[in-house]
């Protein structure tokens, strides 16, 4: 299997709110922890190691802001 | 208080003209008041007028005001404004775009293209400043006088008080003359978000304040053509502002709108030579314009616990307020307006119930809850309140320049679409085994091709009984109330979309609908007990 990366989610606006209300009122370590935690729950339900090698690799490329070696 | 503009007059529509009723003894009493001469105001009296009751409205100015304020104006809005006969001169002056760019810092991440369903009349919305919205309706208000209409605006005429009775109430009226009284079967307050009637009854008007001020201005661009698109920025590098809009509208103007934090100096940020700053780092330096208009807003997310108390009744921005991302606004407030028309006309008329008139409230404070969450859920995205949600919101961003997925989360403002009345009073049982999803009892009728023309134009006023290939429709009439049987058989559906959103898996379809062209119960044959039922329910008669 190889990673989905088009639309998946029925009723996005729905759920990316849920996501953020789920962080409402905890510190920045406390979310921190949280998306550990979710991280690790979403990708043992996935348990494809490509699928979760490949979003691990998509997820460092996507972030310019990370200063360059 | 004395009657001075609180601001300029883009067009000076309807100056003071004294009325008969300042010299009459007692004060004289009418069916319907309105308070308010913006778009939902005017739109009011056309709904009324065209029906022939006798309506007056109140303005404290002359006329419309400057500045653009709404600019956005979605597809049900143009057929509503169709219903009263205005939609032409506005589609003909309006922009329509499909293409929209999103920026994060300097980069654009994607482009879209809204790509428009065929076999509708009007656009899914248009760009037009809201002075012109105004001013065709206000035209079409004149015509309609000429044909009859028993409608009066009367400009610098400001309400000064009320006095509240359990069948009508008794107005004061301040004019450059002095004051005068009249007396209102009817009150309709559509006096904006800062509804001094809401004030003067002491009414709530509780909800959200986003701590955040928008600099807005309309720009007219004199050097070089910009596409008609719509462009917006999050985080642009040239810091004009924390997020970015840039916005097509007629006549070469364009709106910019940039969010520039809570703690603002209005006087100091409004001064031209500071907004060319913005505008200069935003367009570059070489680009040429004049600013046309300038304003700052700050926004909430409110409405009123009841949009009707008794006799007196709250439309758009006085009963219900809004962020302005995904034009919610305007548009749900000409949705009140088709909302409350036929049943105001029909509780006036004796023809049902006053209880009629709760409906009103329980509709359209569920249309506001539901345009609420949506432009809050746009205003959260556009401005996080906290570190992990702009945590979240950039990587939102940075994956949907590659990754398909994530842009359907990107949230600058959804597009308005009007509620549907899932589950209310009046709506009727949906027995189409196979019917679409979209015309379920309590939905808008979405427009098809008919014949040469359009279904929506084809609806009556009054009840409309459209029946697809169905056998042995006929009128239906039921306690003095009529439905207008609408026969449709496979010839009048060149385009096939009719068939697509009305009858989908089912083979025939029958459809009560609703003067504001909301269906009310659908069935798959014509059973006139069914439809007698559905059409009691309709006008709260059970």
């Amino acid at each position: 299997m190889s990673l989905n990366t088009k639309p998946n989610i029925a009723g996005a606006d729905e759920f990316y709110a849920e996501l953020i209300k789920s962080h409402d009122g905890l510190t920045d370590e406390e979310s921190v922890a949280f998306n550990a935690r979710l991280i690790l729950l979403l990708a043992n339900h996935i348990g494809d190691r490509t699928v979760l090698s490949r979003a691990l690799q998509i997820a460092g490329e996507a972030d310019r802001d990370r200063p360059r070696a | 208080m004395p009657l001075d503009d609180r601001y300029q007059l883009a067009f000076k529509l309807y100056p003071y003209a004294r009325s008969a009723d300042q010299d009459a003894e007692t004060p004289v009493r009418h069916p319907v008041v309105v308070v308010g001469g913006g778009p939902i105001g005017i739109a009011t009296t056309l709904d009324l007028g065209l029906q022939g009751i006798p309506v007056v409205l109140l303005d404290d100015h002359e006329g419309i005001g400057q500045g653009s304020r709404a600019i956005c104006f979605a597809k049900r809005s143009l057929e509503i404004a169709d219903r009263y006969g205005c939609a032409g001169p506005m589609l003909d002056k309006g922009v329509v775009w499909n293409v929209g760019k999103v920026f994060h810092e300097d980069r654009q991440i994607y482009e879209f293209n809204l790509l428009p369903e065929e076999g509708h009349r009007f656009p899914a919305f248009i760009n037009l400043a809201q002075p012109y919205f105004e001013k065709f309706l206000v035209e079409r208000v004149r015509e309609a006088q000429a044909q009859g209409a028993p409608i009066e605006l009367r400009g610098k005429n400001r309400l000064e008080g009320i006095e509240v009775k359990k069948d009508h109430t008794i107005l004061t009226v301040a004019t450059p003359e002095g004051n005068y009284d009249i007396l209102a079967d009817w009150l309709i307050a559509a006096d904006g978000a800062g509804s001094p009637l809401r004030g003067m009854m002491g009414l709530d008007f509780e909800g959200r304040v986003f701590q955040d001020s928008f600099l807005i201005a309309d720009i007219r661009m004199l050097s070089e053509s910009f596409p008609t698109e719509r462009w917006f920025w999050f985080e642009p590098s040239h810091k004009a502002g924390a997020s970015t809009l840039l916005h097509k509208q007629p006549d070469d103007i364009w709106r910019v709108d940039f969010q520039i934090g809570w703690d603002v100096d209005r006087a100091e940020e409004l001064k031209e030579e500071k907004v060319r700053k913005r505008l200069d780092a935003m367009l570059g330096a070489d680009v040429e314009y004049e600013i046309v208009w300038k304003s700052i807003y700050t926004f909430q997310c409110r409405r009123m616990k009841q949009f009707r108390h008794g006799r007196v009744i709250f439309a758009g921005d006085s009963a219900h307020q809004v962020s302005p991302f995904g034009a919610r606004g305007a548009n749900s407030g000409m949705q009140d307006v088709d909302n409350l028309g036929w049943k105001l006309g029909m509780v006036i008329r004796g023809e049902a119930p006053d209880r009629l008139l709760d409906s009103y409230h329980e509709e359209r404070a569920a249309a506001a809850d539901e345009n609420i969450l949506n432009s809050t859920r746009a205003t959260d995205f556009i401005t996080p309140k906290s570190r992990i949600s702009h945590v979240f919101r950039n990587a939102v961003l940075a994956l949907s320049e590659t990754h398909e997925f994530a842009r359907p989360l990107v949230n600058s403002g959804r597009l308005s679409v009007p509620c549907i009345y899932d589950g209310l009073s009046l709506t009727g049982e949906d027995a189409l085994t196979g019917g679409p999803e979209q015309t379920r009892p309590g939905s808008p009728c979405p427009d098809a091709p008919l014949g040469d023309g359009f279904l929506l134009s084809a609806l009556d006023h009054g009840f409309t009984l459209l029946t697809v290939d169905a056998k042995d429709a006929a009128d239906v009439s039921e306690g003095g109330i009529a439905a207008r049987h609408l026969p449709i058989g496979k010839g009048d559906d060149p385009s096939g979309a009719l068939a697509r959103r009305y009858l989908g898996e089912a083979t025939s379809a029958v459809y009560l609908i609703r003067p504001d062209q909301h269906v009310v119960a659908r069935w798959d044959k014509y059973d006139e007990n069914a439809i007698r039922a559905a059409l009691r329910r309709a006008c709260a008669k059970e």
